[in-house]
């Protein structure tokens, strides 16, 4: 397992002067979880881009070390998976196209088709892996952004509104998911949802500010 | 590692054009049905080679302003720009588009100069280098421009407005050029007399890309 350690310092977000959190801190290292909670539209899907390097926080630093060495902010994609609602998936390609796609940007060679059957196989759509995503419903493309999320066996795993759209067996899949990431690296989670929240060691919770 | 990347993001766009049609079906009946105007609105009329050259690079100008911002237009559309943020680096997905605009760019001038030449019995090339190079050239600059100028209206409201607005002053100096060695061209002048023009569009070409290069984190990422 390797040495990983989140550390978020001071972080606010504005967007056109309105002011959306300030002064969020926390650290986690691997082997741990932690809930971002809130209500909604205080800032936790904000917070969960900004922790993946997608969005550059207003002020204060979010910073991801592996073994002790920070990682650039033109490196972090290759080790950060993201679930989140705002995440979509290529609706003209099929499951496995997308999977496909996403191994052949990233650049991972060690990964062949019968790998990724296995990871559809685990969010229970390898049977539809031939299909569009368009002709997918809402649970079965958010399984499908797990998968692709869990390609690169990422140190730092953040699932926004994580069980959002699944039905049991998905719930099931997600939190068998979660349990193995908070044993192996470092497992975010921003929800309010209750049974959610017993997979995280602990919670900060974004307040939203509004001026 | 990051030209690797941009390659499948460039193959990842033309095997999604392939599918979808985004561009390539915009493009081609912007030319269709501007060719035929200006074919009807010529008729018999005489025109001179300079207004030719201008009508040639019109077509050029504005068929790329309606399929060349698909490229990043349709990522934000369909809400997978996130996606592509979190596969890759941002000069990966600035490569990779910009080959894709490159060859659409290039491929699509080429059919309008051939089918130009071949119907518009007025417009005569008599220097054919001049009108080939002129062609490439220009198609590079205009992809080049048209590539950052699509990653910067993509966030906007009002995209179809604003991309040729914003187009037309970045890529005057382009335009100007062009349609003087196209007129060079149609006068037959020696290929050394359009060597000046030539020096423009690369210079024009090169710096529009080390630009981008440079902002194109900041226009990526909100």
């Amino acid at each position: 397992m390797t040495n990983a350690v989140l550390k978020a310092d001071q972080l606010s977000k504005d967007f056109n002067r309105r002011k959306i959190f300030s002064a969020i801190s926390f650290d986690a290292a691997s082997g741990s979880s932690l809930a971002v909670t809130g209500r909604n539209g205080s800032g936790k899907s904000t917070l969960a881009k900004i922790l993946c390097g997608v969005l550059t926080p207003t002020s204060g630093t979010a910073v991801l070390s592996i073994d002790g060495n920070a990682i650039s902010p033109e490196r972090l994609h290759r080790h950060v998976g993201l679930v989140s609602p705002y995440v979509q998936m290529y609706d003209e390609f099929t499951g496995i196209e997308n999977l496909r796609l996403a191994i052949s940007i990233r650049g991972i060679v060690r990964k062949n088709d019968r790998q990724l059957r296995d990871l559809l196989q685990q969010f229970g759509i390898d049977d539809r892996r031939n299909d569009d995503v368009r002709t997918y419903s809402s649970g079965m493309k958010q399984r499908l952004k797990y998968a692709a999320a869990l390609l690169h066996e990422p140190e730092l795993l953040v699932l926004d509104e994580p069980t959002s759209n699944l039905d049991e067996q998905g719930i099931a899949a997600v939190r068998d998911v979660m349990s193995r990431q908070k044993e192996s690296g470092i497992l975010i989670i921003a929800t309010n949802d209750r049974d959610d929240l017993r997979y995280a060691d602990r919670q900060v919770t974004v307040e939203g500010e509004h001026t | 590692m990051m030209m690797r990347s941009a390659y499948e993001v460039f193959r990842k766009d033309v095997h999604s054009e392939f599918r979808t049609r985004y561009a390539m079906n915009a493009l081609i009946m912007f030319v269709i049905v501007a060719l035929s105007i200006i074919l009807f609105s010529i008729g018999d009329e005489s025109v001179t080679p300079g207004v030719l050259s201008g009508i040639l690079w019109v077509i050029i100008f504005f068929s790329g302003m309606s399929g060349l911002s698909r490229s990043f237009v349709s990522e934000e559309e369909r809400g997978t720009v996130l996606t592509l943020q979190l596969l890759t680096e941002p000069s990966a997905v600035y490569a990779g588009k910009l080959l894709f605009n490159l060859i659409l760019t290039v491929s699509l001038n080429l059919f309008i100069a051939v089918m130009y030449v071949l119907l518009v019995q007025q417009f005569v090339v008599q220097s054919p280098a001049i009108f080939w190079v002129t062609i490439l050239l220009g198609s590079a600059g205009i992809a080049a421009a048209a590539t950052i100028l699509a990653a910067i209206i993509a966030k906007a409201n009002t995209k179809g407005t604003l991309y040729p607005v914003l187009a037309f002053p970045i890529m005057l100096p382009l335009l100007l050029t062009v349609m003087n060695a196209t007129r060079l061209a149609t006068e037959g002048a020696p290929f050394s007399e359009a060597a000046g023009e030539f020096q423009v569009l690369v210079a024009y070409t090169v710096v529009v890309i080390a630009v981008s290069v440079i902002l194109f984190d900041f226009v990526w990422k909100d």
